[in-house]
């Protein structure tokens, strides 16, 4: 089986993959990151969004062995130090989930978003998000939250695009 | 669901790859995976080997060459949405690279990857038709050819690539007159599109035509455009009426199919009133750009 090395949250991991584990399966049971929720692995429910070497992409539809030498976020490595970040905390001030399933692809997927657009409107929020998918929310807490994490983004709080 | 169980190399040169597709029945190449790795978690797709370009750095070269821009098949999505290059030579590329799927999509598929898979109702496949794309093809045993967009797209997700042939290289014109605009409708923004119009205008000081083209996708098995009918409308007066009389005529000239998402009717209807509102766009901003 090939050995890769991927740098997961800051820290870097040596493993052995079989070819056909895709990232998301590696992410989960290698290195029990289950953060990262697989819905529909075929690329259109966005569950399983990571960030890879800082952009947005869907671990479903990777395979881990392309994946080598890349640098990942997953949802774990959001919190720093115990303390929220922005779009998570406004995620629970907004009440923005409910079985939370969801919630990982949606937060990874806003704080990149939010990096690129630091003041969207409510349209520009809805579009970033359309290629994730919620079955309880209804989505209108969600858009609040990406604006209100916009807002207090803009204000200054820390950490808009994770660091390792 | 996961994929079946394949072997894999993962050349690091265009020889190495050339070597590797040469030497397995089925093999396939792996660019983004954003067509590949969902067939293949619905076992729709089960390739005995996965020859994996990712890491070939020659095949992710943009260069420019005067007329014309080199773009490496490893190119990807999100990348003909933001490189200035590109948008320079070719407007419409990343105009239509938001209409493609979603950011983490565009993340990691690949321009050689659209074209290969040539899904009929992709966006760059029409747009390689409509800006006459030259694709550059290597085998090993075969050396280096190249297919113009004309010759390319054989039929639903089929091209004339053969299996042991790798896509390097796709040769863009640079669209150096007029102006262009590409509209679509899918039901939910980032699915694939019922139908899309693509159209291309230069007009005349006395706002004739000079020189016009349109493509379509999603209406066939294949991206659909007629030169002929073009060049029926060389010298004609640019309006309203010539744009919807142009629409009705291609939504004529096309045999779209009834399947699960729409009707031919109901395509057939939104090709000709995408097209038309492609030409009419199109038209407006040449006569801004020049001016009149
Ligand atoms: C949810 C979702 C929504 C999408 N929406 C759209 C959309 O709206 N419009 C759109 O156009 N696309 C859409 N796509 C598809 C996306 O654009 C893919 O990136 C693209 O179709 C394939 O590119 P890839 O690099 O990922 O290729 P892969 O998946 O790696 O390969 C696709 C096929 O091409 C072959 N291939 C790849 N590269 C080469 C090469 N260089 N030479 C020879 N053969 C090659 C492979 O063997 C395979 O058969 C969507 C995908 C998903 C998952
Ligand atoms: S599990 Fe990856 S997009 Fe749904
Ligand atoms: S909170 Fe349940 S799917 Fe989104």
């Amino acid at each position: 089986m090939p050995n890769i090395t991927l740098t997961v949250n800051g820290t870097q991991h040596r493993l052995e993959v079989d070819p056909r584990w895709l990232l998301a399966d590696v992410l989960r049971e290698q290195l029990n990151l289950t953060g990262t929720h697989l819905g529909c692995e075929q690329g259109v429910c966005g569950a399983c969004t990571i960030l890879l070497n800082g952009r947005p992409a869907r671990s479903c539809l990777t395979l881990a062995v392309t994946a080598d030498g890349s640098d990942i976020i997953t949802v774990e490595g959001l919190a720093h130090n115990g303390q929220l970040h922005p779009v998570q905390e406004a995620f629970w001030q907004e009440h923005a989930l409910q079985c939370g399933f969801c919630t990982p692809g949606f937060l990874i997927t806003s704080v990149h978003f939010l990096s690129e657009n630091p003041n969207p409107t409510r349209e520009e929020i809805r579009e970033a998000l359309s290629g994730n998918l919620c079955r309880c929310t209804g989505y209108q807490h969600i858009v609040n939250a990406v604006e209100r994490a916009s807002e207090t983004m803009r204000k200054g709080a820390t950490h808009a695009v994770p660091q390792d | 669901m996961k994929p079946p169980v394949f072997e894999y190399v993962r050349p690091a040169s265009l020889a190495e790859a050339l070597d590797a597709l040469a030497s397995s029945e089925d093999a396939k190449v792996l660019a983004g995976g954003q067509s590949l790795i969902p067939m293949m978690n619905m076992r729709l797709a089960r390739p005995g080997l996965l020859v994996d370009i990712n890491h070939i750095p020659e095949l992710t070269e943009i260069h420019d060459n005067g007329d014309t821009l080199h773009l490496g098949a490893l190119v990807r999505h999100y990348q003909l949405e933001t490189d200035a290059r590109i948008k320079a030579a070719f407007p419409l590329i990343p105009e239509a690279e938001r209409l493609i799927g979603h950011p983490a999509i565009r993340t990691r598929g690949t321009i050689g990857g659209s074209l290969s898979h040539a899904d009929p109702a992709a966006e760059l496949p029409v747009l390689a038709m409509l800006g006459e794309w030259n694709m550059t093809v290597h085998s090993r045993d075969g050396g280096a050819r190249t297919i113009p967009a004309e010759e390319f797209f054989m039929s639903y997700l089929m091209t004339t690539m053969g299996p042991d042939e790798l896509l390097t290289r796709i040769t863009v014109p640079k669209q150096l007159a007029g102006a262009s605009h590409i509209r679509e409708f899918a039901v939910r923004s980032g699915d694939f599109a019922l139908a899309i119009a693509a159209a291309m205008v230069s007009l005349n000081g006395d706002g004739s035509i000079a020189t016009v083209r349109f493509a379509l996708g999603g209406v066939g098995d294949v991206p659909w455009r007629n030169r002929e009918l073009e060049s029926s409308f060389v010298g004609t007066m640019g309006s309203d009426a010539l744009w919807r009389d142009i629409g009705r005529q291609a939504a004529l000239a096309i045999d779209p199919v009834d399947d699960m998402h729409a009707s031919a009717a109901h395509r057939r209807q939104l090709a000709e009133t995408l097209l038309t509102e492609s030409l009419h766009r199109a038209a407006e901003m040449a006569r801004e750009r020049s001016g009149r």
